[in-house]
């Protein structure tokens, strides 16, 4: 039954296979890769930050005259490498991986199907995400670059931007089919192809994270699906659905019939853009979970009380995206509604974290590398979650607003909170897809390096963003004397930056060097209860994942049942 | 708190500040508490101190009484605090007649002031009267624009009383921010804003811009001065009014 995942014809087995794994392992793979792009372009931006007009070192000369004329990153670039920066990690890096990789790969083996229920349609969605992403990138060899006006990309200046912009248009429509077919593809699959037995409140709580956020994207992004198109058209066919009339740039009146709305834009980007950081974070909720249940050895505290407030975080997600949009001119009714949705969101993800620290309570803690990483992810995310606070309640909004402050805040709640969640979830489920562990050593000095680093970069945006650093400052905010103490944190930061990229070197040398010489795992390394461990073989058999179809008897996470033999009982033991 | 902020210098700052402390407060003791039970969760129930784990685990009936308490704590701050102050910050124009009433058009990469004069009263401005001498198409034909002051990035005030800005942009997206004053508000093109604040020091601040507008985003600075009333109205004095600037050659 042992068979190494290197021998079959690669081409097969690799490119044009339509079998869940394979489209979960190209899904990974890419996403990582975008998620090393999306850094690379962020350390050329933090060099700015920390050493402004200085020449990059090693890589200057590379990056064209038009970009860096002597290797001295200009404004322009700057612009570029930012809002390349935002969209790549978001669309392209953390929300694939998350649910393009472990979705695709761990749902059907976690719900005891064979694969899922529109294999195809799965194989289009994986395509359609590449090309997207390669259209996205190849924005950078467009005229004038690539998108340059961020990654909300607010008309009228995106209406108005390069050529690199309809690029960027190009791409995300893409990424957005790409998505929904992946997304009804995932709920279909949920709904239709549970093994026997498997009730609802049985599934993983991994699944229900999965499956709230596939709801999420199926109806979040065809509002933004929309405005791209309107944007598209603004640009290229002379409509004017975001441009208001009596537009003049640079002393010249812009061309266009007027009348429309940049507000527009504004609110159907965030009706996406809202709830798209619930789908960053909920599979990391379903990661942590799943991790924390398996190595504290002992049940979810509250299973059905998290699965109820997945289900209503999803629901109220869909109610908050103004609070994005206080200081354009809100009034108290409104501002007032968008405010107290944002203060009742808050409390699901507070009962899903406390009942993760239940969890805890009367375990047994092993703490493996993927539990660290798990466990990070809850200060991590709660640092994230309550700097939302002043944010979320309009008048504190308004000396926060657009400062570091709320970069600070959003990158503690993606970073060192959903991607600790995926990096536990590659340590935690490697073994499942290679057969072997990844470097336990390794994987610590990659914890602890990474913990340390993202905390450097990161804590410090908190303090320059309360005393009014604004964010996007192509120099730190140099030009500013509010600014002028708090941007030498910006060196420490940037260091920061490099001790991360130097540790994620780590990691990828784990990653590599494992699949020949990691330790074997054997079928349930981690001695878990869940269908992918104790039902299917480690890997899972290629196209039917299973020997025979199993049939399930117990709730997810039966860890140390009173007079039961071993301290977790399998989904799918007999009753006997 | 105060010391990790810009100098608070409006009479709007301190009821700002005072909620951003409060709000901080909360999350300290919240991120303490929650990060006190972590630490000793992890150390009393590693698999060293606890090895075999308890299948039934704990009620948890004090951790859901203590989220339900902060949901509690969340909506008293948004309905006792951040509701009326907002309807206070977003609504209520001040009615003082001794207000300073002055408009900011922002364009890529600058601030346009706009004075009404000793008449009070805001010259006609149209779009085709646009040009490189006349960036807010002031009309030379409106008597009431012959007193008017325009000036680039050099926004003057008097201490004490109330400022009434009129904001509108003339190209993208920008946000008028005055950190001492606790002021930010997006400049959304074809919408007017209004923004208000009371200064109560005076100096020399500047004006900077929140939302990315282009390029030159990171220097959209202006100068912001906070006067006493006297130097005020004698350096408003020794602008030139909007009738005795020339306009370009050739008009």
């Amino acid at each position: 039954m042992r068979h190494s995942i290197i021998r079959k014809p690669l081409l097969r087995k690799y490119f044009i296979s339509t079998d869940h794994k394979v489209v979960g392992l190209q899904y990974a793979v890419t996403s990582l890769v975008f998620l090393l792009v999306g850094f690379l372009l962020m350390l050329l931006a933090r060099w700015q930050l920390a050493w402004p007009g200085t020449p990059v070192p090693l890589v200057g000369a590379w990056l064209g005259e038009a970009n860096a004329p002597g290797g001295v990153i200009l404004p322009e670039f700057y612009n570029q490498l930012i809002a390349m920066h935002g969209t790549i990690m978001v669309f392209l890096a953390v929300v694939p991986l998350a649910v393009g990789a472990f979705g695709n790969y761990l749902v059907p083996l976690q719900i005891g199907a064979s694969d899922m229920a529109f294999p195809r349609l799965n194989a289009a969605s994986f395509w359609l995400y590449l090309l997207g992403g390669l259209v996205m990138l190849a924005g950078f060899v467009a005229p004038g670059g690539a998108a340059n006006s961020g990654w909300t990309s607010y008309p009228p200046l995106a209406d108005l931007a390069t050529t690199g912009q309809t690029v960027w248009l190009a791409g995300m429509l893409c990424i957005i089919v790409s998505s929904l077919l992946g997304s009804v593809n995932l709920i279909t699959t949920v709904v239709q192809l549970r093994a026997p037995g498997l009730t609802w409140f049985r599934l993983p709580f991994f699944v229900w994270a999965q499956l709230v956020t596939a709801f999420l994207l199926l109806l979040a992004f065809p509002p933004l699906q929309a405005a791209a198109l309107l944007q598209g058209m603004d640009r290229l066919a002379g409509t004017s659905f975001f441009l208001p009339t009596g537009l003049v740039v640079s002393g010249q009146a812009v061309a266009a019939a007027g009348d429309g709305s940049p507000l527009l834009w504004q609110h159907l980007f965030w009706f996406l853009a809202h709830p798209e950081v619930y789908v960053l974070i909920l599979p990391a909720m379903g990661i942590v979970a799943e991790v924390i249940a398996n190595n504290a050895r002992r049940p979810l505290w509250g299973y059905r009380t998290m699965v109820r407030a997945a289900l209503f975080l999803g629901f109220m997600s869909f109610t908050v995206w103004a609070h994005h949009m206080f200081l354009t001119g809100m009034g108290t009714v409104l501002s007032g509604f968008f405010q107290a949705t944002t203060m009742i969101i808050s409390v699901p993800s507070i009962v899903v974290m406390t009942a993760l620290l239940l969890s805890l309570h009367r375990g047994s803690i092993r703490f493996t590398t993927p539990m660290l990483f798990a466990l990070a992810f809850i200060p991590m995310f709660a640092i994230g979650g309550l700097t939302g606070l002043p944010l979320g309640l309009a008048t504190t909004d308004v000396p926060l607003h657009d400062t570091n402050y709320v970069v600070g805040h959003f990158h503690y709640v993606v970073a060192p909170g959903t991607i600790f969640a995926l990096f536990a979830g590659i340590y935690h489920w490697y073994p499942k897809v290679t057969g072997r562990l990844l470097h336990d050593g390794l994987g610590r000095i990659h914890f602890v390096g990474s913990l340390v680093a993202m905390n450097g970069i990161f804590l410090p945006m908190f303090v320059q963003g309360l005393g009014g650093v604004n964010r996007r400052l192509y120099d730190g905010g140099l030009q500013y004397a509010h600014a002028h103490g708090l941007a030498g944190l910006n060196v420490g930061m940037s260091y920061a930056a490099w001790l991360l990229a130097a540790v994620q070197l780590v990691f990828v040398v784990n990653l590599l060097m494992s699949l020949r010489s990691g330790r074997m795992a054997g079928d349930n390394p981690w001695q878990a209860t869940t269908l992918e461990w104790t039902a299917a073989p480690t890997p899972p058999l290629a196209h039917g994942n299973f020997a025979s179809p199993p049939r399930v008897f117990h709730p997810a996470y039966e860890y140390s049942v009173p007079g039961a033999a071993a301290d977790f009982t399998p989904q799918n033991e007999e009753v006997g | 708190m105060a010391e990790w902020l810009p100098l608070a210098a409006s009479a709007e700052a301190a009821g700002i500040d005072a909620e951003l402390g409060l709000v901080h407060l909360l999350m300290l003791v919240l991120f303490i508490g929650w990060g006190g039970w972590f630490a000793y969760l992890l150390v009393r129930f590693s698999r060293r101190a606890s090895p075999r784990a308890s299948y039934a685990g704990t009620r948890g009936r004090v951790a859901m009484a203590v989220v339900a308490l902060v949901a509690v704590t969340e909506l008293t701050l948004l309905a006792a605090v951040s509701l009326p102050a907002w309807r206070a910050r977003a609504t209520s124009v001040p009615t003082d007649p001794g207000a300073t009433e002055v408009r900011v058009v922002a364009e890529q990469f600058a601030w346009n002031i706009h004075y009404p004069g000793a008449d009070r009263r805001f010259g006609r401005t149209a779009l085709a009267l646009v040009s490189p001498d006349n960036p807010l198409g002031l009309d030379r034909v409106d008597p009431a624009a012959a007193d008017d002051v325009v000036g680039v990035n050099e926004l003057h005030v008097p201490v004490g009383r109330p400022v009434i800005v009129y904001l509108s942009s003339k190209d993208v997206v920008h946000s008028f921010t005055l950190p001492e004053m606790r002021v930010k508000q997006d400049v959304v093109p074809g919408t007017l804003a209004t923004t208000w604040f009371t200064p109560t020091r005076t100096g020399r601040w500047e004006i900077a811009c929140s939302q990315l507008c282009g390029l030159a985003h990171y220097r959209m600075r202006g100068i912001f001065t906070v006067d006493e009333d006297a130097a005020y109205v004698s350096w408003l004095g020794e602008q030139a009014p909007f009738a005795r600037t020339a306009p370009a050659p050739g008009r």
